[in-house]
């Protein structure tokens, strides 16, 4: 398909801003000014919007069809958040307004939002208090490593190093690392689990704290978890909890309650706002007790008359990572989803996104290799089976030939410490008309590795693009057309 | 495969020993590991390394892995051909893909390494 | 349940033909892991939750007529835009890891890291980061990267914000920050050569700065480069509708807020930060990035590329720890450079100087109102000194239905009488008159 540029023509219009009712002053120095107008396309409107409705048909997402990507949580999005999120009194407001004297008034509705959804995320998760601020679950995870660090520092402790289990999101070390931690591996034992006998060896006084997923990246819940809290609390450590998998726990267990001091959440997977081809998202980050002075400024804070404003003066704050409190529009849709599904439809979606899991786990046990052949949570991990791998038959080949039969495929590859892993993820809002529309998929797929593995190397066949060269994108860089 | 004369690193870096010079690059085992690759980060001429610190980085499409130095050292040479095309490691690792030439600073990090034998019965156990 | 589709029948019948009940499903969580506590209001119907929200939207003053700006700006936003961001083929997908599924947010953002690189002369761009302070530390974090070197300047016209940024994510990291305070509205020459050395890692400006002043920078790259720095420009996209770009000047990296380019104000997000920079630094490039490249059939094929530098690969030795970035936001200031086009851009740069121009010759013209910088350009932002104390003007006239501007005092000592104010290309010459007519009479 033909690029914007490739399209353009000299002389066409798209959307100006009309004519001007002020005199056009020539008050700008020529030397400040560009030579030439910047390259951009020359299109009209229509052209415009069919360029991309062909791109959006090029396009797959989850009101397409099934998008079971493993520790994605790529459930459906509700419109009436999208709806919401439209209304003039949230998209027009200006975030500088709260800073001018007496304009924490002109936002009373946004503040209000915030300060509640600050609470509803408390009792969510068993901390005592939120920061709106962080726009994605990394900028998550890089703010508690820097409130994990201005408590130690504010402690005078000297420590440098970040435990995580080698089946940790890549975010999680490169998060810790970019933090200024030193971070140390914990392998996994044969359950699945974190190693207890090398988290023990690893624990030291140089240890600033631990970072885990809690069902893990292996679907798998640790029932040792409160024990690896306790022993990281022993060496005045944090634990920190990556929020990525909460949709397997909401409202049948808290991550407060294991006994870990941190957490952030992602919104755009648990409380369904859009992933938007990826971001924006938001990452609330919540702490317990001894760790709230270090939230990042602003606050929102109730006063007596009921008014809401921002609270600035936090000697002992991090500072700022985001301009103002985060995404809020997004953070906006996320309040929107739990006043929808309240106390009892959030307990129902943990439960339904772990039958879910669980049904598609044990009917695809016979046909796939589990990575581990016991109850999941919001997700199961496969591997190719020994038959498959003596076809040539790679994850890869599986993924491309569920793209034929109108699904996206699971996470591939992924965790690493699964050889030839797929991570299924289904979410709750999948019917089971669906699941058992894949699980037939699944089956037929395997059933051709034995018969004709060639098929499925040659998937996919029903797409604009297949098997795109991706050494040669690298090698012969090309990313922009100038 | 693995080339008699050259020592090993567990790592999967080879060494060429030539007096007080080595030339070093990463095995057949390595590079088949990490595919086609498509970038070398190569070091600075200069540098001072010791035996085990990270001296390039290799990458393909989809991995990318650290390069150590196998002795202590300072780089006195770099193939930049390389720079351009990656793929040489691929193609002949041992000798058109070699990476680099390092000035031994301390002998005694030589001793470190494995022969061509041992190399080959430490990959049998992988 | 909304959203969960499975009746109680099919709930029974998928937990017998796995053989678990609905309590096995949770029995690897020990009993005194369960929550202890989830007191949570009951669900409300859609009707309820819009009434509701409509209900907190109104207590947002929304009807103000803005010249509120610093650096986030109420701009026009054609129809389209919105109509085809709204397409949920684009925003109910993921990260496109698969991209024969992906072909439409894969092109998108190749193109819009083609917009980006155009706008601002550079040769290439990521696919967005969080924000533009966000952008900014990240391009900090790859100029140390790039040049090994840890000292970093940056002059106290950048945006107050993203300065604080900076400082908060660099607390339990070993830079030194050097800040130095900018003269009569521009970048202060003087101390800048005076701390730049050849442990700097990079100078950090802004253009046009948060005073709303244009400077031009190829002075300070080319002192940069002498000493083996880099120059990181932060720019308004608007403005290069007609400024000299940070690629003229000779900018290393590129980085600013995306908000301008199509994206409403939202109360401080989503927004897009972007970033640019110069090919041979490619690798050391923070974010997502697209490439081209060809399928087996030797089609046009766009893909996610240079992944080797990402945390999924990299882990703790990535380039940074981004994952999710903006993609909806980038794909929507792609959609509105398109709409304006080449023309459609400059129009609406020239026009926001224009009316930027006739405010100030209208506020200037009200007695005892002084331009704050004597003699400097500007291009929609200007500070004007009043008689008596900024934030209270601002104060009274809110109450008159303007949001006249940002009483600088909050951020800078000693300009307690100075205001910033803000023209876009969306305000009127009536509005305009009527801002002048309710500043004199508070005055």
């Amino acid at each position: 398909m033909k690029l914007l540029f490739e399209k353009s023509v000299p002389g066409r219009r798209g959307v100006g801003p009309g004519p001007s009712d002020v005199p056009t002053t020539i008050h700008l120095n020529g030397d400040l000014l560009r030579d030439r107008c910047a390259a951009l396309p020359e299109l009209s409107e229509l052209d415009v919007v069919r360029h991309f409705t062909e791109l959006s048909r090029r396009n797959f997402g989850v009101d397409t069809n099934f998008y079971p990507l493993g520790s994605c949580t790529m459930k459906y999005n509700p419109k009436v958040a999208e709806r919401i999120a439209g209304y003039p009194g949230f998209a027009h407001l200006h975030p500088l307004l709260p800073q001018l004297r007496m304009g924490d008034m002109l936002a009373q509705g946004a503040l209000a939002i915030l300060y509640e959804m600050d609470l509803l995320l408390r009792e969510i998760t068993g901390m005592m208090g939120f920061t709106m601020q962080p726009m994605a679950g990394a900028h998550g995870e890089l703010t508690g490593m820097m409130i994990m660090a201005a408590y130690h520092r504010d402690k005078g402790s000297q420590k440098t190093v970040l435990l995580a289990p080698d089946s940790a999101h890549g975010t999680n070390p490169a998060s810790a690392a970019i933090a200024g931690y030193r971070v140390v591996s914990i392998p996994s034992g044969a359950d699945g689990l974190m190693d207890l006998a090398a988290l023990k060896r690893a624990i030291g006084d140089d240890v600033a704290g631990v970072m885990l997923t809690c069902p893990n990246t292996l679907g798998l819940f640790n029932p040792h978890i409160r024990e690896i809290c306790d022993l990281i609390h022993s060496v005045d450590g944090l634990a920190y909890y990556d929020g990525a998998n909460l949709n397997a726990i909401v409202g049948k267990a808290r991550p407060g309650d294991f006994g870990f001091d941190i957490v952030h959440l992602n919104l755009h997977k648990t409380f369904a706002t859009p992933h938007g081809g990826g971001g924006p998202g938001a990452g609330p980050v919540g702490v317990k007790e001894h760790l709230v002075p270090f939230l990042p400024v602003s606050i929102v804070v109730k006063r007596a008359d009921g008014t809401y404003a921002l609270e600035y003066n936090r000697p002992k704050s991090i500072g700022y990572v985001a301009p103002f409190y985060g995404n809020f529009g997004i953070v906006l849709r996320a309040y929107v989803y739990i006043l929808l599904l309240g106390k009892e439809g959030l307990a129902r979606v943990a439960e339904n996104a772990v039958l879910n899991a669980n049904y598609v786990r044990c009917k695809l046990k016979g046909h796939y290799a589990p990575a581990f052949d016991k109850l999941c949570k919001h997700e199961c991990v496969f591997s190719t089976t020994e038959e498959m791998a003596a076809n040539g038959v790679h994850a890869i080949d599986i993924a491309k030939a569920l793209i034929d039969r109108g699904f996206h495929p699971p996470t591939v590859y992924f965790p690493t410490i699964v050889k030839e892993a797929m991570m299924i993820e289904p979410t709750e809002t999948e019917s089971k008309e669906t699941l058992d529309a894949f699980i037939a998929a699944m089956i037929e797929i395997a059933e051709l590795a034995q018969k004709d593995p060639e098929q499925l190397k040659a998937a996919p066949v029903t797409t604009p693009v297949s098997r795109p060269n991706e050494t040669a994108a690298a090698k012969n860089l090309n990313i922009a057309s100038l | 495969m693995v080339v008699e004369g050259l020592l090993y690193t567990k790592d999967h870096e080879w060494a060429k020993v030539e007096g007080d010079v080595v030339t070093m690059g990463i095995t057949d085992y390595a590079q088949e590991q990490l595919g086609e690759l498509v970038f070398v980060e190569l070091p600075q001429v200069g540098k001072q390394l010791i035996a085990r610190k990270e001296i390039a980085v290799v990458e393909s499409s989809k991995a990318a892995g650290d390069v150590y130095s196998p002795v202590t050292g300072t780089v006195t040479e770099v193939n930049s051909e390389l720079g351009t095309k990656p793929e040489l490691i691929n193609e002949d690792c041992y000798k058109s893909g070699w990476i680099c030439k390092l000035q031994v600073t301390d002998k005694k990090s030589l001793d470190n390494l494995m022969n061509a034998k041992k190399y080959q019965e430490y990959l049998d156990t992988l | 349940m909304p959203f969960i589709p499975h009746t109680e029948q099919q709930q029974r019948q998928m937990l017998a033909e796995i053989g678990l009940t609905m309590d096995g499903l949770f029995a690897d969580i020990p009993a005194d892991l369960k929550a202890q506590s989830f007191h949570l209001p009951a669900g409300l119907s859609e009707m309820e939750v819009r009434n509701r929200l409509a209900e907190l939207a109104g207590k947002n003053s929304v009807d103000l007529t803005l010249f509120l700006g610093g650096g986030f700006y109420d701009h026009f936003i054609p129809s389209a835009v919105y109509s085809i961001i709204s397409r949920s083929e684009f925003y109910t997908a993921y990260t496109p890891y698969q991209p024969e599924l992906s072909q439409g947010t894969l092109q998108a953002i190749y193109e819009y890291q083609s917009s980006i690189c155009r706008l601002t002369d550079m040769e290439v761009s990521n696919a967005s980061l969080y924000d533009g302070g966000t952008a900014m530390y990240e391009a900090m974090m790859m100029a140390m990267r790039i040049t090994g070197r840890n000292k970093v300047i940056i002059d106290d016209s950048v945006h107050p914000i993203y300065r604080v940024m900076i400082h908060s994510h660099t607390q339990n990291l070993p830079v030194d920050l050097n800040e130095t305070h900018c003269t009569n509205g521009l970048a202060n020459r003087a101390e800048i050569l005076d701390r730049l050395d050849d442990q700097t890692a990079a100078i950090i400006v802004q253009n046009p700065n948060f005073f709303g002043c244009i400077d031009d920078f190829t002075d300070l790259a080319k002192a940069a480069h002498e000493k083996g720095a880099l120059l990181l420009v932060s720019c308004y996209p608007i403005s290069l509708g007609i400024l000299k770009t940070p690629g003229a000047m000779g900018a290393d990296i590129v980085t600013g807020e995306g908000q301008s380019l199509g994206m409403p104000m939202s109360f401080g997000g989503p927004y897009l930060g972007f970033m640019a920079a110069r090919k041979e630094h490619v690798r050391k490039m923070p974010g997502r990035v697209v490439g081209e490249t060809t399928d087996r059939e030797g089609r046009r094929a766009f893909v996610l590329t240079l992944q080797a530098r990402e945390q999924h690969i990299r882990r703790d030795k990535a380039t940074s720890n981004i994952c999710s970035n903006e993609a909806l936001c980038a794909l929507t200031a792609l959609v509105y450079l398109a709409l304006l086009g080449k023309e459609g851009l400059k129009e609406t740069a020239q026009r926001c100087a224009d009316k930027a121009s006739y405010a100030y010759q209208r506020l200037t013209a009200i007695k005892g109102v002084e331009p704050h910088f004597k003699a400097r350009w500007f291009f929609n932002e200007f500070v004007l000194d009043l008689p008596c104390e900024a934030a209270d003007v601002i104060a009274r006239l809110i109450e008159k239905g303007f949001a006249t501007g940002f009483p600088l005092s909050r951020y800078y000592k000693g300009m307690e009488n100075s205001m910033l104010i803000c023209v876009t290309e969306k305000r009127t010459r009536q509005e305009i008159g009527m801002l002048a007519e309710a500043v004199e009479s508070v005055l």
